[in-house]
């Protein structure tokens, strides 16, 4: 178990090591030059020059690489050219917001996919084909027209819900439960629009891997033994049904932190993701490197969780460490 | 398998009706729609709702946006670029797919090693930050946005396509092709790759769909195709500002992009409940 933590932890750790590096290059391919954003087009030549020397931008670029890296490992993050606040506070604001939104969509969509999977492959009938309906409608809705379409209802037609930011222009004046309900009118739209999203994808998941659970042979064993058919549902489909669908967690992270860019776009979230789309358009070079860095680690991070999410779960993954086999 | 099988299928029916719907009316667009790049008045038309009739008489069967542009003429054309844009990501995501996972399953050495960490590699990669990242640091365009998709959609054909490859390698006519002379790169693409394409097909089909949504969030962003050529995406992204007093705008491209989505999604689910009978799953 410890050696295959170990050597996730290494991937994962080339992997983000991988990305930042890639994302680097690019960058510098690309057209594009914060230090004439930042002094304007009216600046003469001279001015430029300075500027790009203050920013570090006219060495060549494997050093400037070498010189990011170094810093950044050791925690140094630069500030933001457009801004110029210190990068590391911006991303240790943000972030707690876009892992919160993330994370308990992650919780709920699969509650609820888990949930209407199972009826669904239990159920079966009509009740089954108007749920396939509906999972695979809000499988194929985009997340940011799904948003919009929300905020249309609730916030301008039924005026019940706030569409844009974390917490009301109020929020400091409210205490106690007041501010618990602000924060929570503020977090309903967005949270929405990304659990619906997935649970979708969940529910069709999760339905198709019970169907190939349900004609396993331990399940016509556990039936031949008299239990009920809620007990072999929950306990010998369900349970074994479950498996694929922790490996399917790990896999959808990334996907669920790409769609938490579009949504905290619509929504004015104040994440990760929001500063990613700004410092984007601005050419914040700082802020892009430290924004794909943390969201990389994030991935990685939630990729290990899944892993280890997977083995408790399933005895003969930890059984099977040892040999090669195993993929 | 036969399409008359595939047709049996109410999720293939309805899959191949709406992607077949979408597809003639992008290809007849200028003859259902004028052409909404030829704009003749612009107060007189302004959100109009749809079923409306203008004073020109021209009837408006999604009203019109803030520039009098009729939102049918818009969509139908926009059809062109999305399906288009699309489809073209796909092809290109299947022909490295194929390669990487062609080469990886038949040198199943060091280059196997290789070609199979590329893969983990690049699935790991937060693929909407590659996409937010390259297509705003170069000029968005539709052709930028194809191969971006492109250059990031491969992984999960390389594996599949990888996947088959090795196990169709052990294979017996494999082995008599190969005890009958037949060379390397030979035995490759003429008796391995065309048994290992069933499930590219599949893959391909829900590529499709995942591209066009890609491709709608990218031009939604307004870092795809640009204005004023229409794609669905900066359709439903020029509706942004009106939700309140012309919803249709938006809520007409969103509906177009969601029909295409599901019945890429459900033809696939078709197409794949057929070829595979091991894995065969009871149709909702």
């Amino acid at each position: 178990m410890l050696r295959t933590v170990f050597v996730r932890s290494i991937a994962g750790a080339a992997v983000v090591i991988g990305v930042v590096t890639l994302m680097f290059f690019l960058i510098r391919m690309a057209p594009g030059d914060p230090a004439l954003l930042l002094v304007g087009p009216t600046a003469t030549q001279e001015q430029l020059t300075a500027q790009r020397r203050d920013l570090g931008l006219d060495r060549p670029v494997p050093e400037q690489y070498a010189t990011w890296l170094s810093r950044f490992v050791r925690g140094d993050w630069g500030t933001s050219i457009a801004s110029g606040r210190p990068v590391r506070a911006m991303i240790s604001a943000a972030w707690p917001a876009t892992v919160s939104l993330v994370g308990l969509s992650l919780i709920l969509s699969y509650l609820l996919g888990i949930l209407v999977g199972a009826i669904q492959a239990t159920r079966g009938g009509r009740l089954d084909t108007a749920l396939s309906v509906v999972s695979v409608t809000l499988f194929a809705v985009p997340g940011y027209w799904l948003g919009l379409m929300l905020v249309m209802v609730f916030t301008y037609w039924a005026r019940a819900l706030p569409a844009f930011g974390a917490a009301g222009l109020d929020a400091d004046f409210l205490t106690g439960w007041d501010q618990i309900a602000d924060r929570l009118r503020h977090l309903a739209l967005p949270l929405a629009t990304l659990t619906l999203i997935g649970v979708g994808g969940t529910a069709r998941y999760v339905r198709g891997s019970m169907l190939d659970v349900r004609n396993a042979p331990h399940v016509a064993i556990a039936r031949a033994k008299g239990l009920s058919s809620l007990q072999v549902s929950v306990r010998h489909v369900l349970r074994n049904a479950l498996i694929p669908v922790l490996t399917l967690l790990g896999l959808s992270l990334p996907a669920l932190f790409s769609g938490a860019v579009f949504i905290e776009a619509i929504f004015a979230w104040p994440g990760v993701g929001r500063i990613m789309v700004e410092a984007v358009g601005a050419r914040d070079y700082p802020v892009i490197m430290a924004a794909t860095a943390v969201s990389a680690m994030l991935v990685v991070l939630g990729n290990l969780l899944a892993d280890a999410l997977t083995a408790w779960a399933d005895p003969r993954v930890r059984i099977a460490e040892p040999s090669e086999g195993a993929v | 398998m036969g399409v008359g099988t595939l047709l049996q299928d109410t999720r293939a029916r309805f899959g191949l009706a709406v992607l077949a719907m979408a597809a003639i009316f992008a290809v007849i667009a200028p003859l259902v729609a004028v052409d909404p790049s030829v704009q003749r008045d612009i107060v007189a038309t302004r959100f109009l709702a749809p079923f409306t009739t203008d004073l020109h008489g021209t009837f408006h069967l999604l009203g019109t946006d803030r520039f009098g542009r009729d939102v049918w003429a818009r969509l139908v054309f926009g059809a062109r670029v999305s399906l288009s844009v699309g489809v073209l990501a796909v092809l290109l995501s299947v022909v490295i797919g194929l390669a990487i996972g062609a080469a990886a399953g038949f040198w199943q050495g060091r280059v196997g090693v290789l070609l199979l960490g590329l893969t983990d590699f690049a699935l790991a990669l937060p693929r909407v930050v590659l996409l937010l990242l390259l297509a705003s640091l170069w000029q968005p365009s539709a052709a930028l946005v194809i191969i971006v998709l492109g250059l990031t959609g491969w992984m999960t054909i390389a594996r599949l396509v990888h996947s088959e490859v090795r196990a169709l390698a052990a294979r017996p006519f494999v082995e008599s092709a190969v005890a009958l002379g037949v060379k390397g790169p030979r035995v490759l693409v003429r008796h391995i790759l065309p048994n290992a394409l069933t499930p590219v097909i599949v893959a391909a089909a829900l590529g499709v769909g995942n591209a066009i949504m890609l491709e709608a969030g990218l031009s939604f962003l307004g870092l795809g195709v640009q204005p004023p050529t229409p794609s669905w995406g900066n359709l439903i992204a020029s509706g942004r500002d009106t939700l309140v007093n012309a919803p249709w705008v938006a809520t007409a491209p969103g509906v177009a992009l969601v029909l295409v989505v599901v019945a890429a999604t459900l033809l696939g689910d078709a197409v794949r409940d057929r070829l595979d009978p091991a894995g065969k799953r009871v149709s909702g």
